[in-house]
């Protein structure tokens, strides 16, 4: 059937099980918002600026694992999405973003709101096109949602100018792809698979290393399946939590700059290392050349070239996550493994001494509401199973720290990109995505400032979000590091004029609380999560010098941390 | 080390950019880059030549294959290869003398004088890059007006060849 070019990409995205349009309407797009206007497949969530378009759609995609798919216009609409465009690079995930593009006949006449988007995004994007046919529209879109999707996802920009909205062309829904440039591996080599499976049995200390692409690869039962057949210990990045359930003894939190002593000491010891999705970021590994230093490392991820990039790995496999893994158990069971309870109680019981530390223990006698205390308090309430976004900062490592994840894709954090303005947002895709599920949004003064605006969106779509803001009235992060290494010079990290929060989100239509008083904390959280159907901001004012710890300094080996 | 890698490529608008921008954003080195369309026009081959350390041009081939456009690629410095650049270069000959000593130098170098005027000589010279080099060297006399350069172009000895 012949329909335009906007008709096509509405029609296709409905096609291809599209269910939400995070986007923000302008001059270069007015015929897809119109295609928008007359059909009734798509929903379409107007955001108030084109940054939380993409951050809800990534929400959303992290949350459920479908791709999240963002709409906006040519120019400032294309450049406001570069951020969140990034933030999903960074951290895998996948998404379709659309941008409107001036006609074809204007590209490069410096017309009004045009820049070059395929430019622009190209270093920040799985893979980018401009659309110049309205013949191709179709089978580009199909190409963008299969290289989104596949392999190590992330997100795909398509350039559509003005005219290839307005032109013709026959219309059928492509099923299927396949590119002859583009065939990511996703089963791993047997013969790597049984080294890797001789080396674990030969192990004294081994351990599980794993990040995001447990979650982006439904892997963390399989994941689970193996850390309990080794019996061994296992850390997760900040991208990997809930990959292994927190609750689980064998689990020893977050490893890495403000991971936790038994953690990087069992990294820093361990003699086989079997790393899983997860990319040796130098958030990670602290100083590199002291990183694992007596470990033989397996390292399992879908992208090769994330492998031997940072740390030169013994065992490379290159496959996704879930397969590797079940033929790795596949290849225990066939092999009768036994995990050698000698030697495994050794390691046991010197990583329960480093447990014994308690580096995570905080001091609740002040007067000043503990930062920790509200996480706890929240976990408490929700009783482990909210889904927490954050942005990014001290309150985004202590949501990690204290929220202990027992489900995958429960925890939605910028963990590469460390955007701030990340949180709320992706809280909308999230809510959006589960509707009866509690969604919280653990954050900070500075960051929810970034794009405080969608508490309208908010309003609109009726999000019910419990913003828990943990306001010290610093930029924490940025403090902690000007108290340790630049000799306490506070050089603008603190948050002057802040607005009172609890008339902003009133100003906005919601309901907001503010508590000072570690006594009335509880309290607090408890009415903030009682209020089923409405956004609440809480406002939380807690002690404002609290550090994170422990930390391992820029350039320390993970050894050499700092505890409280 | 200096490697040639030969990469073939969806010949695609954009394609040359995403692995210039490549280099760019990660801190490459191009020594030089030159790029055509092959016997199939859908797809374009490039040969790209840098320098790095085994890790360094590690990371170089697994990004660049990491390139939604790049079908498949090889570094021929792995094996026996054949490289070649063809130089453009044109030459004062209005010295005394000049004219005489320029063409013997091109004969030496088995190149062609291209195009004549009363002052210059244009001269077409194809070989390794080495051997380009030492005839610019070899020409001191004679002043150079303009040198172009293709970049090297290279291609696996026997039977082994890149094709998909």
């Amino acid at each position: 059937m012949k329909l335009t070019g906007a008709e096509i990409l509405t029609r296709f995205l409905a096609d291809e099980g599209v269910e939400y349009i995070f986007g923000y309407p302008g001059g270069a797009v007015l015929h897809i918002y119109d295609a928008l206007h007359r059909q009734d497949r798509l929903k379409h969530i107007l955001v108030r600026h084109e940054q939380a378009a993409t951050h809800a759609a990534d929400g959303y995609a992290r949350s459920t694992g479908k791709p999240g798919v963002v709409l906006v216009t040519s120019g400032p609409g294309a450049t406001n999405a570069v951020t969140g465009i990034a933030t999903a690079f960074m951290d895998s995930i996948p998404m379709v973003v659309i941008t409107g593009q001036v006609p074809t006949s204007l590209i490069g006449n410096d017309a009004f709101q045009e820049v070059d988007c395929v430019g622009i995004t190209r270093p920040c994007v799985k893979h980018n096109f401009l659309v110049k046919d309205v013949n191709d529209l179709a089978m580009v879109l199909k190409k963008a949602f299969y290289i989104a999707t596949t392999g190590r996802p992330g997100p795909v920009v398509v350039d559509i100018p003005k005219d290839i909205t307005a032109e013709v062309a026959e219309y059928k829904h492509p099923k299927q792809i396949e590119m002859r440039s583009y065939s990511p591996v996703v089963k791993g080599h047997p013969g790597q698979i049984k080294r890797a499976v001789k080396m674990m049995a030969s192990a004294k200390r081994p351990m599980i290393y794993s990040g995001g692409g447990v979650i982006l690869d439904d892997a963390s039962k399989v994941l689970t399946e193996l850390g309990h057949v080794l019996n061994c210990p296992v850390t997760n990045t900040t991208m990997g939590l809930g990959g292994f359930p927190a609750s689980d003894r064998q689990f020893l939190g977050l490893l890495g700059m403000h991971g936790t002593y038994e953690a990087n000491m069992a990294i820093s010891n361990c003699d086989v290392m079997i790393a899983i999705g997860a990319r040796f970021d130098d958030r990670v590994t602290g100083n590199i050349k002291k990183f694992a230093p007596k470990a033989k490392i397996i390292h399992v991820d879908i992208d090769p070239a994330s492998i031997s990039k940072n740390v030169k790995v013994h065992v490379p496999i290159v496959g996704g996550v879930n397969n590797v893994v079940k033929a790795m158990l596949k290849q225990l069971k066939a092999e009768g493994f036994k995990p050698n309870e000698e030697t495994l109680g050794k390691w046991w019981e010197q990583i329960e001494k480093w447990r014994a530390k308690d580096c995570l223990k905080y001091n609740t006698d002040g007067d000043r509401i503990k930062p920790q205390h509200a996480v706890d308090l929240v976990h408490q309430i929700t009783k482990g199973d909210a889904f927490v976004t954050s942005d990014v900062g001290q309150h985004q490592m202590w949501a990690a720290q204290y929220y202990g994840f027992d489900k995958p894709r429960r925890w939605i954090n910028s963990g590469g990109l460390g955007t701030m303005g990340f949180g709320l947002p992706a809280a909308m895709g999230v809510q959006l995505a589960h509707p009866k599920a509690q969604v919280a949004c653990i954050t900070g003064e500075g960051s929810i400032q970034m794009n405080i605006q969608e508490l309208s969106t908010c309003l609109q779509h009726r999000l019910p979000i419990k913003i828990v803001c943990l306001n010290n009235g610093y930029l924490g992060m940025v403090r902690q590091w000007q108290e340790f290494f630049y000799d306490n010079r506070y050089s603008h990290s603190y948050m002057d004029s802040l607005p009172d929060f609890v008339k902003l989100a009133e100003a906005y239509g919601h309901v907001g609380i503010q508590v000072d008083k570690p006594a009335d904390v509880e309290a607090a959280i408890k009415e903030t999560f009682k209020l089923k159907d409405r956004l609440v901001f809480l406002n939380i004012l807690t002690d404002p010098e609290e550090n994170v710890y422990p930390m391992v300094p820029a350039g320390a080996g993970l050894d050499e941390m700092i505890l409280i | 080390m200096r490697h040639i890698i030969s990469i073939l490529m969806e010949n695609e608008a954009g394609a040359l950019s995403r692995v210039a921008a490549l280099f760019s954003a990660r801190g490459y080195n191009i020594e030089s880059l030159t790029v055509a369309p092959t016997e199939d026009i859908t797809l374009s081959r490039m040969t790209l030549v840098t320098r790095g350390s085994d890790e360094i041009i590690e990371q170089i081939t697994k990004q660049l294959n990491k390139l939604i456009d790049v079908v498949k690629l090889v570094n021929l410095a792995e094996g026996p290869h054949i490289e070649r650049e063809m130089m453009l270069i044109k030459v004062r000959t209005s010295g005394v003398g000049a004219r005489e000593e320029v063409m013997r130098l091109v004969e030496i170098f088995r190149g062609n004088i291209i195009d004549v005027t009363p002052a210059t000589y244009t001269i077409e010279l194809t070989g390794h890059a080495d051997k380009l080099d030492a005839f610019i060297v070899a020409l001191n006399k004679a002043p150079i007006l303009e040198t172009v350069r293709s970049g090297v172009s290279a291609i696996s000895r026997g039977t082994k060849s890149l094709h998909i």
